[in-house]
């Protein structure tokens, strides 16, 4: 297992490996949307939250088409299903490492890219925080989405569709509970339902995965 | 470990191709498997390895023993040839990526990475990995497939040394690889066109 982290870890920062894709696209997103709505501060302030975490789903989204897809492409997920680890526990670190280069550059840029949005100082913290608890969640579904469109091909439009729903609660939970914490609310409650879902995903996506792909290779 | 099929039935698409087929395949014996394109011999291959369920019979013997070499060799092109065969190497659980670089003749190329390797050089560290999976049983899908002759010769050695060791081997190819293997031509199972109750594979879409 440990190889496979290494392996995917040393594929995404290698030349074509795709690390600064998703970094790239959220930094954009928030860089032209003050561009786009005007140069109103208290604008700016009230949807920095909910800007902030948009941009890090679509970042996150714009990357799950490479997940599983070159994989398949090149055979290796056909040896991976012969080779005597488990295909669950294969497909988790894949979500894992695909978090480590995609999600948790998102969560550290976060903050830099808040201040850019005038992002009022108390949310902060939550803001990282929620980032933190959510963005596992979105490497799982797109795990899920991945292994379901893996035998597609460019599937990505059938991927990005697939996702989309499954994305929303997290979503929902983790703009509120940054948009709380900016206007100086308590936030505890959306970040308890937001660590419940990634909680629940993490659980059940592996294994999901490993069984729709089982199907996909056929 | 004796591979043993019984009464097998496989499908492609949904579509069956093979029904009615039963061999078995001791330790230190390889199987040649003859047949015409189309006739049904990766699909044999890949219900044999575990990627799709037989449509009837029975697989015994092949579960973990068995490692498959499909058309594609699982290659990062970004990666050496040295990280490529360790990575699989550490999967497989087996360390030592020596025996496999001098099987095929590989010191030459430990830096590169695979994608810059020709086609032929390629399959090399694509057969090289059976060698670091430590397992008794191959299922390989025309190996020989862009090998020059002298690839072909390390092929035939490698495959000779496996099955002295008590491997076994079932391999699909249509031209000879330079040993005297036992034949089963597949052509003659093919499946009745009216064998189609229960054919889908699909459980679901």
């Amino acid at each position: 297992m440990k190889a496979l982290l290494l392996r995917d870890l040393r594929l995404a920062v290698r030349a074509g490996g795709g690390f600064g894709l998703g970094l790239a696209f959220f930094l954009i997103v928030t860089v032209l949307v003050p561009f786009a709505v005007g140069p109103d501060p208290a604008l700016l302030s009230r949807i920095a939250p909910g800007v902030l975490w948009l941009g890090a789903l679509l970042a996150c989204l714009l990357s799950l088409d490479r997940l599983l897809a070159l994989d398949h492409e090149d055979g290796t997920l056909d040896l991976l299903a012969t080779a005597p680890l488990p295909l669950e526990g294969a497909l988790g670190i894949k979500a894992f490492a695909h978090w480590i280069t995609t999600g948790l550059p998102l969560v550290a840029a976060a903050p830099v890219l808040g201040l850019m949005l005038n992002l009022s100082v108390s949310g902060y913290a939550v803001l990282v925080g929620a980032l933190l608890l959510g963005t596992p969640a979105l490497s799982t579904i797109g795990l899920f989405g991945a292994a379901l469109t893996v035998g597609v091909r460019r599937g990505g439009l059938l991927l990005s569709l697939l996702v989309l729903p499954l994305y929303v609660p997290t979503l929902i939970f983790g703009a509120e509970a940054a948009r709380r914490a900016a206007t100086g609310q308590e936030a505890a409650t959306p970040l308890l339902m937001l660590a419940g879902l990634t909680l629940a995903t993490l659980a059940l996506m592996p294994f999901a995965s490993a069984a729709v792909l089982r199907m996909g290779l056929r | 470990m004796t591979l043993r099929v019984e009464d097998l039935a496989v499908a492609r698409g949904g579509v069956p191709i093979l029904s009615g087929l039963s061999f078995s395949l001791r330790p230190g014996t390889a199987l040649a498997l003859r047949g015409p394109n189309g006739a049904g011999k990766t699909t044999l291959l890949r219900t044999l390895a575990g990627l799709q369920p037989p449509l009837a019979g029975q697989i015994h013997g092949a579960g973990e023993a068995i490692a498959y070499a499909g058309h594609a060799d699982g290659l990062k092109a970004m990666l050496s040839v040295t990280e490529n065969l360790t990575f699989w190497a550490d999967v497989f659980g087996t360390s030592d990526i020596a025996p496999a670089m001098d099987a095929y003749d590989l010191h030459g190329l430990a830096d590169r990475p695979a994608g810059t390797l020709s086609a032929g050089q390629k399959r090399r560290l694509g057969l090289a990995r059976l060698l670091v999976t430590g397992r008794a049983i191959w299922a390989l899908d025309e190996p020989t497939v862009s090998l020059d002759t002298q690839a072909r010769s390390l092929f035939a050695d490698s495959l000779s040394a496996h099955l002295q060791r008590g491997g076994s081997a079932v391999v699909a190819t249509h031209i000879d690889v330079g040993l005297t293997l036992e034949e089963l031509d597949i052509a003659r199972y093919r499946a009745a066109p009216d064998l189609r109750a229960g054919a889908s594979d699909e459980a679901f879409l």
